[in-house]
């Protein structure tokens, strides 16, 4: 029903009260501007703190053994940083440590979460069980890897080539990078599971049956409507996950410890061996600003491919 | 050709039965309309005759081929959801065409086919548009073009207005009637809509919990329901109901006294009624006349009067509580609490026996032509 005002006053009336509803809406705004302040502040004071102290650590000589000599150096820190045989080696493992594990749980991650996504008996077990690694603490989950599973004399894989008469492979000397890959990766393939089951839920059913009626058959269901459906999940699981392996270190840490030579090595762990093994805080210090900068990159280039399917509706 | 038979057929979930063999047989060009309550297995049957649903029992047959077990892509019907279920990430052409695609057309008999349904329903300027870029009335017609250009036997739709508003609805029933009739194809139509019901059909199914209550054009089920519960869900508003009693009957008719008072000489059939009876008298609002109190042996108090223009829905309580409704012309000047009388046109009154069964009338009202 429409209402008419029968006199000029009705209208001013709710002006004035629209305008002191925008007078609270204000007032609001600047109490809950006070209330997050602090924190605010906290949190700048957290990062300008050690980002300020790391650049000027980057810029002089300091290391642990000559405490002394902390003279002023300029760039000569980053330029041993760059021109160390570590770094090639780190910049290449690091990219290559991503690159493998972003594609393996996106892979296996996209086919668990359509099969889970089936009703069959033990559903809720199985996807809980699916989701339960993500739980387990890095250095927990390499050790197991490393003494439980991948060890060339007492471990499960071992004992499997064993049963079928091959010759155990000692996997982190032999193919050390491809065990740090796979250990990772069954850490973080329970997050891609996570993410992209959830999405599965959301598909549309009739869509389904209007496909099947179009005579789709699976393999065409799962291209046309499912992969479509879950491209913007995928993105935000190469992009989380890529800021979490740029960084990866605990498993390397505790399992070949960036060897044999620098073929574990990566950026993350390069800098903790220069830091703590060789005591050169300074040249630490230029590296982790170098790998900062290198992520922030990534990061860049990551946004400008993945963000524009995030921000495209639908 | 497209002869659709369904011969006793049963589905289940679990324990609970929702379709209680369902026997129907369906002519080529032929537009049916389901009707009924909400639950009552309308969308049920529809996705068991797509092969969306799996059947506990029965066959269907599609000109004379079984086609019970058959995939739902085989079976060579097409179906229009309520939810439209456009592909999102398709555009409209790409909608259109990937039935056609997927069965491996050629992209010159693709195009061809795509290029006559968009111009059929008026798409061709959103043919590269995404879904979410139309209107619900655009949606709606992608979601028929995408069945148009597989040329199917049959026609599914399930509820495919029910998300319009009220004068796109009017329109795309209209669009609906034109296509039924320049595809001259057979469609099978669910809806809620009564209008929708009773002007696209040719045939109305009413099923009630599972099972079909009535089959027939629109008029028979309008003037000879078989039975109360399809003389009281046909018609808006409602038809009115009376509880009576039989006190006499020839051949002419059957007298019935009300409980609200007057009897009434009703032109049934005599034949299974005694004297005694307990009845229904069934007497729709556009069969009353409101008169003066005193012109009328029939009363009621008015309660509530509808006015709508054209005409005035008016809420009568009988003296014995029981509400009434009449049709009367937009004019009319009723006041609530007034005292009027009630005439009742027995022509058109239907009377029903205790288990809820019409009493067959003695004059069929003549079928249009
Ligand atoms: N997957 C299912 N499992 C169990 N019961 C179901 C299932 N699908 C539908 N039903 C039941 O079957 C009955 C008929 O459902 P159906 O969808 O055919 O009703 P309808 O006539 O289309 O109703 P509406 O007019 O509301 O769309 C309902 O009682 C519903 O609860
Ligand atoms: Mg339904």
């Amino acid at each position: 029903m429409k209402t008419t005002p029968l006199h000029s006053g009705a209208k001013s009336v709710s002006d004035d009260s629209a305008e002191s509803v925008s007078g609270i809406a204000k007032t609001n705004a600047r109490i809950s501007r006070y209330m997050v302040s602090p924190s605010v502040l906290l949190l700048l004071v957290w990062m300008v703190v050690p980002l300020s102290m790391t650049i000027y650590f980057s810029l002089i000589r300091y290391n642990l053994l000559y405490p002394d000599d902390n003279g002023f150096v300029g760039l000569e820190n980053y330029e041993y940083f760059l021109t160390d045989e570590g770094f090639g080696a780190g910049m290449s493992n690091t990219l290559l440590l991503v690159g493998a594990v972003l594609l393996i749980t996106i892979v296996l991650g996209v086919l668990i979460s359509v099969l889970v996504n089936q009703r069959f008996w033990g559903q809720g077990v199985v996807r809980v069980l699916l989701i339960s690694p993500f739980f387990i603490m890095p250095t927990v989950s390499a050790l197991i890897w490393k003494n439980l599973l991948l060890h060339p004399v007492s471990g499960v894989f071992a004992a499997i080539w064993t049963f079928f008469g091959a010759q155990p492979v000692d996997w982190f000397s032999e193919y050390p990078m491809l065990a740090i890959i796979i250990i990772v990766s069954w850490a973080w393939l329970p997050f891609a599971i996570l993410l992209l089951m959830t999405a599965m839920q959301s598909l549309d059913q009739e869509q389904q049956e209007a496909a099947r009626l179009d005579g789709a058959g699976p393999w065409a269901l799962f291209y046309h409507l499912t992969l479509p459906h879950l491209a913007r999940p995928i993105a935000v699981v190469v992009m989380i996950e890529t800021i979490f392996l740029l960084s990866i270190f605990a498993e390397i840490f505790t399992t070949t410890g960036g060897g044999p030579g620098y073929e574990t090595t990566n950026l993350a762990f390069l800098i903790y061996s220069q830091a703590l093994l060789q005591f050169d805080v300074g040249m630490a210090s230029a590296g982790g600003l170098i790998a900062v900068v290198l992520a922030n990159v990534a990061a860049f280039f990551l946004v400008r491919l993945v963000g524009k399917s995030l921000t495209d509706k639908n | 050709m497209a002869d659709l038979t369904i011969t006793n057929l049963r589905k289940s979930y679990g324990d609970v039965e929702i379709l209680k063999g369902i026997n129907l047989a369906i002519k080529d060009h032929e537009f049916v309309v389901f009707v009924g309550p909400s639950g009552c297995g309308k969308s049920t049957l529809l996705r068991s005759i797509a092969g969306l649903e799996e059947v506990t029992s029965g066959e269907i047959f599609l000109d004379g081929k079984e086609i019970t077990e058959l995939a739902p892509a085989k079976r060579d019907l097409a179906m229009v959801f309520q939810s439209y279920a456009l592909y999102p990430h398709m555009t409209v052409r790409k909608n259109m065409s990937f039935a056609l695609e997927l069965a491996g057309d050629s992209k010159d008999v693709i195009n061809t086919k795509v290029t006559e349904a968009a111009r059929i329903l008026e798409l061709e300027p959103l043919l590269e548009r995404k879904p979410k870029d139309l209107s619900g009335g655009q949606r709606q017609r992608v979601a028929i073009g995408r069945s148009i250009v597989r040329n199917p036997k049959v026609f599914l739709f399930d509820e495919p207005l029910s998300n319009l508003d009220a004068a796109l609805r009017i329109q795309m029933r209209l669009e609906l009637a034109r296509l039924h009739h320049d595809l001259n194809a057979t469609m099978i139509y669910v809806t809620h809509d009564q209008v929708e019901a009773m002007t696209l059909a040719d045939k109305v199914v009413v099923l009630s919990q599972g099972q079909i209550e009535q089959v027939g054009s629109p008029m028979e089920l309008y003037h000879h329901p078989v039975n109360q519960f399809v003389a009281g869900f046909l018609g808006m508003p409602k038809m009115s109901f009376l509880p009576g009693k039989v006190v006499g009957s020839d051949a002419d008719g059957v007298d019935v006294e009300l409980m609200a008072g007057p009897g009434v000489r009703v032109p049934v059939t005599s034949e299974g009624v005694s004297i005694g009876q307990k009845v229904t008298l069934g007497v729709r609002p556009e069969h009353i006349r409101v008169t003066a109190a005193d012109e009328s042996d029939f009363h009621g108090i008015l309660d509530i009067a509808e006015h709508l223009g054209s005409d005035t829905f008016c809420y009568v309580k009988t003296d014995t509580k029981e509400t009434l409704t009449v049709r009367t012309p937009g004019d009319f000047s009723g006041a609530y609490g007034d005292r009027i009388g009630l005439s009742l046109d027995l022509q058109h009154c239907h009377l029903f026996d205790e288990q809820g069964m019409a009493i067959a009338k003695l004059n069929r009202a003549p079928e249009p032509a």
